[in-house]
């Protein structure tokens, strides 16, 4: 692993963004927009005080799988990726630079919603807020490091679209949002104790009603390894030679 | 596919290669891409220092040929030595530069934001990307997005890639596709400089006219080489007037 190969990656995915204003845009107002719709509905109760924070969790990934996703497919398309496969370059310098682009896009995208949801719609968190945004910044990273891994599978732009249903919703259902995780059936249980998900989600409901930051500090670490294991997959399926 | 007998690539002995300098030697190659043997085996060795053309008709195994020698194709048999080590080996990365078919730069960045990423992940600085703006003409255009330039300039800016650091194979696929003739004639002739300074070109075209400016001509069809060999050396075994009809002339000889 080279970093300074790694932050010339990430370096040039941020220009790349920096040139397309309109993207920028929909990653930053977008969640602020959804949440605003929430809070609108919910007026007067609190259920944006419990809800809230776990979309604060949900949107960073699913908006940073899509676009790594996108943007693997890309490179592959166009031949970029072949030609940085035959320039001094590692695997893993790429995705990991690809992780840090990404991984500062969504810091911006989660302090710009949580200073949203928390100044503008007035939602309460017992939980300190830089955990809040801790928590978002993990997912985002989360999601581009299982688009990195998702996105050796896809060979077209229809199957690069259909990752995210494949590999998100599954985990929405049963991350404990849609139903509390103890009253699922045993197997489903179990299977959202392997769902990184599931994970971010149970960090951000305990900063939503508990005060004690040190409660999320488990999840936090079983999200990083997370990270660290779909990073590792994204390199290895990245091949040098293909058909 | 049928592969008539006799059109086998020629003897290797013929194609006047000294065996201790070839800067590419492919023995028995061997590529199957969707159930299909689009090499069915090539034995190869290219000189250094010289422009050698690879030439032959769209889907006759050009950029196959060539992903095997940069170590991007998957391959089913033989072995590809590039400058005496495996193809692809890490050691290989500072000294090979490639350019696709398709200009494989990033549309939404500038010329020289390209270059910069490039030039990063070669070890090379500020000095190499404007060197090789001049040498692909496109100093006063460094600053344009790439996605607003034409094709014959985008396939410039791959080609400037290509040349960043001090590469002494360059694996060209189709570097001269839809250019004027006078950027073609200048870009040759930059090929022929960078020959003369120890470095070896292997660039494929579909036109065969361009052999004329090339030091060594690979002919190729069907996934098997028809020549190896100088220009008048072909024209002198065929006894044809151009490439064109050279080729012809191998075709027919092949499927008797």
């Amino acid at each position: 692993m080279s970093p300074r190969m790694s932050l010339a990656t990430a370096a040039r995915v941020l220009r790349q963004v920096r040139h397309d204003p309109r993207t920028i845009a929909l990653i930053m107002l977008l969640p602020c927009l959804l949440l605003g719709l929430v809070a609108w509905m919910f007026n007067g109760t609190p259920v944006l005080d419990t809800l809230g924070p776990t979309l604060l969790g949900i949107f960073p990934l699913i908006v940073m799988f899509i676009v790594t996703s996108v943007t693997m497919l890309r490179e592959r398309l166009s031949g970029t990726l072949e030609r940085l496969m035959t320039m001094p370059v590692r695997r893993g310098d790429v995705v990991v630079g690809y992780a840090l682009a990404f991984g500062l896009i969504a810091a911006v995208q989660a302090v710009v919603v949580v200073t949203f949801a928390v100044g503008v719609c007035g939602m309460n968190v017992a939980g300190p807020l830089w955990a809040v945004i801790l928590v978002g910044v993990l997912d985002a990273v989360l999601g581009t490091a299982l688009g990195l891994a998702a996105s050796a599978v896809a060979r077209t732009e229809f199957q690069a679209v259909q990752m995210m249903p494949a590999v998100i919703f599954p985990q929405l259902i049963l991350c404990g949002l849609v139903m509390p995780r103890d009253q699922m059936p045993a197997v489903l249980e179990a299977i959202s104790v392997v769902l990184p998900l599931t994970y971010g989600v149970d960090a951000m409901q305990t900063l939503a009603a508990d005060i004690d930051v040190t409660a999320i500090w488990g999840d936090v670490g079983v999200i990083a390894g997370f990270i660290v294991v779909a990073v590792a997959v994204g390199a290895t399926t990245l091949r040098r030679r293909t058909a | 596919m049928k592969n008539p007998d006799g059109a086998g690539p020629p003897d290797p002995g013929e194609n006047g290669a000294s065996p201790g300098g070839a800067v590419i030697r492919i023995t028995g190659l061997r590529v199957v891409r969707g159930g299909a043997e689009v090499i069915p085996g090539v034995d190869l060795a290219v000189p250094a220092g010289q422009v050698v053309g690879l030439l032959g008709p769209s889907g006759s195994g050009k950029t196959t040929l060539m992903r095997a020698i940069v170590g991007v194709q998957v391959v089913a048999g033989g072995t590809v030595e590039v400058l005496g080590r495996p193809a692809g080996d890490a050691g290989l990365r500072h000294e090979v530069g490639y350019v696709t078919q398709a200009p494989s730069v990033y549309p939404d960045l500038t010329i020289a934001e390209n270059l910069r990423y490039f030039a990063a992940l070669l070890g090379t600085g500020a000095d190499d990307v404007a060197r090789v703006l001049d040498a692909v003409g496109l100093t006063a255009n460094a600053g344009r997005s790439v996605a607003n330039l034409s094709g014959g300039e985008k396939t410039r800016v791959s080609l400037a890639v290509a040349l960043l650091g001090t590469p002494r194979l360059l694996v060209l696929d189709e570097p001269t596709v839809g250019l004027d003739p006078v950027l073609r004639r200048d870009l040759w002739d930059l090929f022929a400089r960078f020959a003369a300074t120890g470095a070896t070109l292997l660039v494929s075209s579909h036109v065969m006219d361009e052999a004329v400016r090339c030091d060594r001509l690979l002919l190729m069809r069907d996934g098997r080489l028809l020549a190896d060999e100088t220009l008048p050396e072909l024209l002198a075994r065929t006894g044809a007037p151009d490439v064109e009809h050279a080729f012809l002339v191998l075709v027919e000889a092949g499927a008797r």
